[in-house]
Order: C-alpha cells, then sequence, then structure tokens
C-alpha cells in the first residue's frame, strides 16, 4: 500500500462516518479537527472502524497519529503493509 | 428460538436508548442482545394500535431539530454515530408554536424553528427583558451540556441573574420543563440548557407517520448489525456476585450471563433488579406524571380554525406550578398537539385530525382506583383537560363544533405510564436525581435513558450511545 493509498482508506471511513461533511478539499498537512467538524467521539469511530474493516489497532497512546491526512498515512501505512506481509 | 446464553453487553429495554446503544455495540462486534418485556418497542416513545388506529405514546414532536448542513449539534452527533441519512427520518418541520399564560392565554410568545421568531416575540412582549434575554441565551450556547461530570446548579438562579420579570421567567420554563423535567419547581441548569436548546435553538419535527419511523429505522440498523433482540422477555432480576453482575434472570426463568449490563429501565428501577429494597418515594423516584388526552378528529384541525399552530404550552395561573397536584389532575396548565399542523409538504396531510393535551398527574390518585372508578374518572378528566386546553386555542366556529367532529377519543393516566414502562411513580421523566456518568452499585451494570439524563428522544438515544462508548468501547472501559 502507498501512502496515497492509505489517505484514501482513511478518507473512505471518515465519508462514512461524517456523511455530511464536504472532503472534496481535505488539506493533508492540516488537522482534520481544523477543517472538518469532527469531535473525539468521531476519532473513536475512525480507530473501531480501522479495526473492523483492516483489522488495524490503534492503541490510545497512538490516536495523536492520527490527527492529519499525512500523519495518518506515516503511521498507518506501514501498520497496513505489516499487516499484508503476514498475510 | 437463541440458545446463546452469553453475551458481550445485554441491554435491558428496547426503547430509544437502549436500541442505539444496541446499534453502536453491534456495530463494533460485540455481542449484544436487548430484552424487551413489552411485545412492542420504543418503551416511553413508543406506539399503539385501537381499531387498526396507531397513536404515538410520548411524542408530540421530535426536538432538536436542525437543518442539513447545521454543523455540531445533537441530530447530527446522532446521525453519524449511529450511520443514519437524515433522509432515512424524512423529518417535516413544525408550523409554528407558542407559550400562551393568563386565563385565556393573554401574553403569548410565538416560536418558530427559527429562533430570531421567538427572540422578537420578547423583544415585542417584554422589551425591558430583551439584553437580559439576549446575555442568558449567549450563556446557554456556551455552556457544555453534554460534559459526563458537570456539578449541579439551579436554573431559576442562573436565569433570574439575567431575566428579571417573573412571568417571562416561568414563561420560559414552563415549555423546557413540560419536556424533559424530572424535578419539580426548578431544575439543575444542564439539563435547562439541553432542554432549551432542543426545543428554542433547534425546534421541533417529525416524520410523516410519526415516531414509528424512527423506531423501524433504529430496529433495521440493529438487526443489520448483528444485534440480537428478544422481546416479551424481560429480566426478572440481576445476580450480584462480588460488586459485579454474575447474571441475569429473565422472566421465563432462564438465566444468561454477560460480561456488561446496560440498563434504560431507571435508577430505582435498576436497583430493585439488583436486589435492593424498593424506594417508592422522591427523590429517588420521581413525582411527576402525566395524562394525555388523545381527540381523533373526522377533519383536519384547520376546518376547526386550529390550524396554524404546532405545540402550544398553556398556563392560566399568576405563576407556573410544575409540580405534583393533589388532585388526580392541575389542569391549569398543559401542553397542546395538534400533529396535523406540521408542514408535510405539498399534498400530505395526515388522513385525520389529531388534538392531544398533556396536564401534570398525581400518580397515586390514580394508581389505585377499581376498574369502574378508574374509567369514570378518565371521563370526566378528559372533559376538564379539553376545556381548560380549548381556552388558548381560536374560538371554534359554533359551541358543538368540537364533539360533531369526534370520532374516538383515548386518554393515558399514570396508571398506563407505569403499566407499559414499567416506571415506578408514572415518571415520565424518571428519578429526580440523574446518573450522568451511568453508574450503579455493580461495577458492570449501567444506566443508559432517562435516568443518565440526557432529556427528549434525541437526548434518550445520545445517552444510549454516550454511555456505551464510555463504558464498553472507548479504550480504557472497565470491565
Amino acid at each position: 500500500m502507498t501512502k496515497d493509498e492509505c489517505k484514501k482508506v482513511v478518507l473512505d471511513i471518515i465519508a462514512d462516518i461524517a456523511p455530511d461533511e464536504d472532503l472534496s478539499n481535505v488539506k493533508p498537512d492540516v488537522r482534520l479537527r481544523d477543517q472538518l467538524q469532527l469531535d473525539s467521539m468521531d476519532f473513536l469511530d475512525i480507530v473501531m472502524e480501522l479495526r473492523k474493516r483492516h483489522g488495524i489497532e490503534v492503541p490510545e497512546k497512538d490516536y495523536i497519529q492520527l490527527a492529519s491526512l499525512d500523519s495518518c498515512a506515516e503511521y498507518l501505512t506501514p501498520k497496513f503493509n505489516d499487516l499484508a506481509a503476514k498475510r | 428460538m437463541n440458545t446463546r446464553s452469553h453475551y458481550d453487553v445485554a441491554i435491558i429495554g428496547a426503547g430509544m436508548s437502549g436500541l442505539a446503544a444496541g446499534i453502536r455495540l453491534a456495530h463494533f462486534g460485540k455481542k449484544v442482545c436487548i430484552f424487551e418485556r413489552h411485545n412492542a418497542i420504543g418503551g416511553l416513545n413508543g406506539f399503539y394500535s385501537i381499531d387498526g388506529r396507531k397513536f404515538d405514546v410520548g411524542l408530540h414532536a421530535m426536538t432538536n431539530f436542525v437543518k442539513p448542513g447545521v454543523k455540531g449539534t445533537p441530530l447530527g452527533k446522532l446521525l453519524r454515530q449511529l450511520r443514519i441519512d437524515r433522509e432515512e427520518f424524512a423529518l417535516c418541520e413544525q408550523k409554528q408554536s407558542r407559550i400562551a399564560f393568563g386565563p385565556q392565554g393573554e401574553t403569548s410568545l410565538r416560536f418558530t424553528n427559527d429562533f430570531a421568531v421567538l427572540e422578537s416575540e420578547v423583544a415585542a412582549r417584554f422589551p425591558a427583558q430583551i439584553d437580559g434575554f439576549r446575555r442568558l441565551v449567549a450563556v446557554i450556547k456556551g455552556y457544555d451540556d453534554v460534559s459526563l461530570d458537570a456539578q449541579p446548579v439551579s436554573a431559576r438562579k442562573v436565569v433570574r441573574e439575567h431575566i428579571a420579570d417573573p412571568l417571562l421567567e416561568d414563561m420560559l420554563f414552563c415549555p423546557v420543563m413540560y419536556y424533559g423535567s424530572a424535578t419539580e419547581h426548578d431544575m439543575e441548569f444542564g439539563q435547562f440548557v439541553i432542554m432549551f436548546k432542543a426545543l428554542f435553538l433547534e425546534g421541533f419535527a417529525r416524520p410523516f407517520e410519526g415516531v414509528r419511523v424512527i423506531l423501524r429505522v433504529l430496529s433495521e440498523k440493529y438487526r443489520s448489525a448483528g444485534g440480537e433482540r428478544r422481546m416479551k422477555c424481560g429480566v426478572k432480576s440481576i445476580i450480584a456476585r462480588e460488586g459485579r453482575a454474575s447474571a441475569l434472570v429473565l422472566d421465563n426463568g432462564e438465566e444468561i450471563t454477560a460480561d456488561h449490563v446496560l440498563s434504560s429501565i431507571g435508577a430505582p428501577e435498576t436497583d430493585v433488579l439488583c436486589g435492593a429494597a424498593p424506594q417508592v418515594t422522591a427523590p429517588a423516584v420521581g413525582r411527576l406524571s402525566f395524562v394525555e388526552t388523545i381527540t381523533v378528529l373526522d377533519r383536519q384541525p384547520t376546518a376547526l380554525g386550529w390550524g396554524s399552530d404546532t405545540i402550544i404550552f398553556f398556563n392560566d395561573s399568576a405563576r407556573f406550578h410544575y409540580e405534583q397536584p393533589v388532585a388526580p389532575v392541575d389542569p391549569r396548565s398543559g401542553v397542546i398537539c395538534l400533529p396535523n399542523n406540521f408542514d408535510f409538504g405539498p399534498g400530505q396531510q395526515l388522513p385525520e385530525g389529531l388534538f392531544r393535551c398533556t396536564c401534570l398527574a398525581n400518580y397515586d390518585r390514580w394508581a389505585h382506583l377499581p376498574e369502574a372508578e378508574y374509567l369514570a374518572a378518565k371521563k370526566q378528566w378528559y372533559a376538564t383537560v379539553q376545556t381548560s386546553a380549548a381556552r388558548f386555542l381560536p374560538a371554534l366556529p359554533s359551541p358543538g363544533a368540537l364533539t360533531a367532529a369526534t370520532i374516538t377519543t383515548d386518554m393515558f393516566t399514570p396508571r398506563t405510564i407505569t403499566h407499559f414502562t414499567g416506571h415506578f411513580g408514572g415518571a415520565i421523566y424518571g428519578s429526580t436525581q440523574k446518573h450522568r456518568q451511568g453508574r450503579t452499585a455493580l461495577s458492570n451494570v449501567y444506566l443508559c435513558g432517562t435516568d443518565q439524563g440526557f432529556l427528549g428522544i434525541i437526548g434518550a438515544m445520545l445517552s444510549g450511545i454516550s454511555m456505551a462508548n464510555f463504558h464498553i468501547l472507548q479504550p480504557g472501559a472497565r470491565g
């Protein structure tokens, strides 16, 4: 998986949990919270959807890594690739 | 019939809060079962049929309505958390509502889903109070009403810091209390804020077919997420061991086990399931109950000149008394709902006219009446409530017009409420003691719904969601 594909995965999840948000111009280097109406409940949902759909576990201490699309990609892409290698 | 006997989560009660919690938990892979004593879902917000006619139980209007695109409100949070598309509820907005005070409703404040209407009405009727009103609204907007650990403050005290006219104070409290206060005379400010936002800053709407549309959506989400449901299967007792619920005994004698138990039946009611001696009086059990009269008409209310108002909150006395009456019913104040007067869109109207009135009632005066006396009391109070309410509506075309248009009537009393919901004392809004974090004497039993304290139909669903998140889904949630 590439980092761009990983960003797409995260955006797909956000599109499902927040269908009323316009995601066409999300800036990858800006905190998601600063450009979208996402609260801590919504971040909990992103974490739970990552586990449910993709088997990716994000421990609580790492939630901060999900702040922006860029940081999501940095943090999650290796996890996706590790998981793919094990399968 | 399901034979599995262990669940990650057992939910007691298939009302709005239980269903919402169930959807969250099932969606994230928990094995969940909802146990419901009755054969219908909905609890305090259910519906029933008589002679093929469907009646909504609690729902006058769904509060918390905001238009699509308005962010950061309870309705938006709820739709997100339950993955509901707002089109599924197909909400239709109110036309207008009123707060009408005085023997014939001489002082009236109109409000709609546009807050500017209420603001201009306050400015016109209470010019000396408008600055204070605006300050109060600013405080309300800035208040964190969903905090799970807020300290209780008197709402009367906070409101009086900004509003000096007792008439305006009472007029603001009347709708807020009628739509959600479990306490007499005053309420906790956080609760006042929740209801003020829900009624005035947001607004009223309803699906064309009423509450059953909402229940159908919830029920379908729950089923498709893999949740189980057992109807006509209440929980008789919770067996406690070392401070935890170790098993649940069902009405049929069967025992099941669950890691977590979410109870929507109320705080004192849950304590009794856990083996505590029943507490039947305040403060554990709320003192406020209601009667509601329902009149089915052969024409739309507009044909009687009643086509403008959706909801009217009325009071005929010098002060507004939100308290348990000494008499079976207190007809001095109440709520009128004309469900036909939502804007259902061109050519859409409910097949029959409906006229509903709610007044405060005394549970004890209704609870133990022999059947014949109970029926006679219903008949007598039905007439009193209708007569009282009619004073706040436009004059009828002729004195007998309402009776002539009436097809059938129904009425529920505090006794009906306890029968169908199990709430002690017919207390629709539950205990006066709310438990924001939903904790009980047992470490793996949590409250959701009425006694957790998020009120209204949207509040009930958010309560189920919050408690499921807080105690079960969130990292670090205890087992």
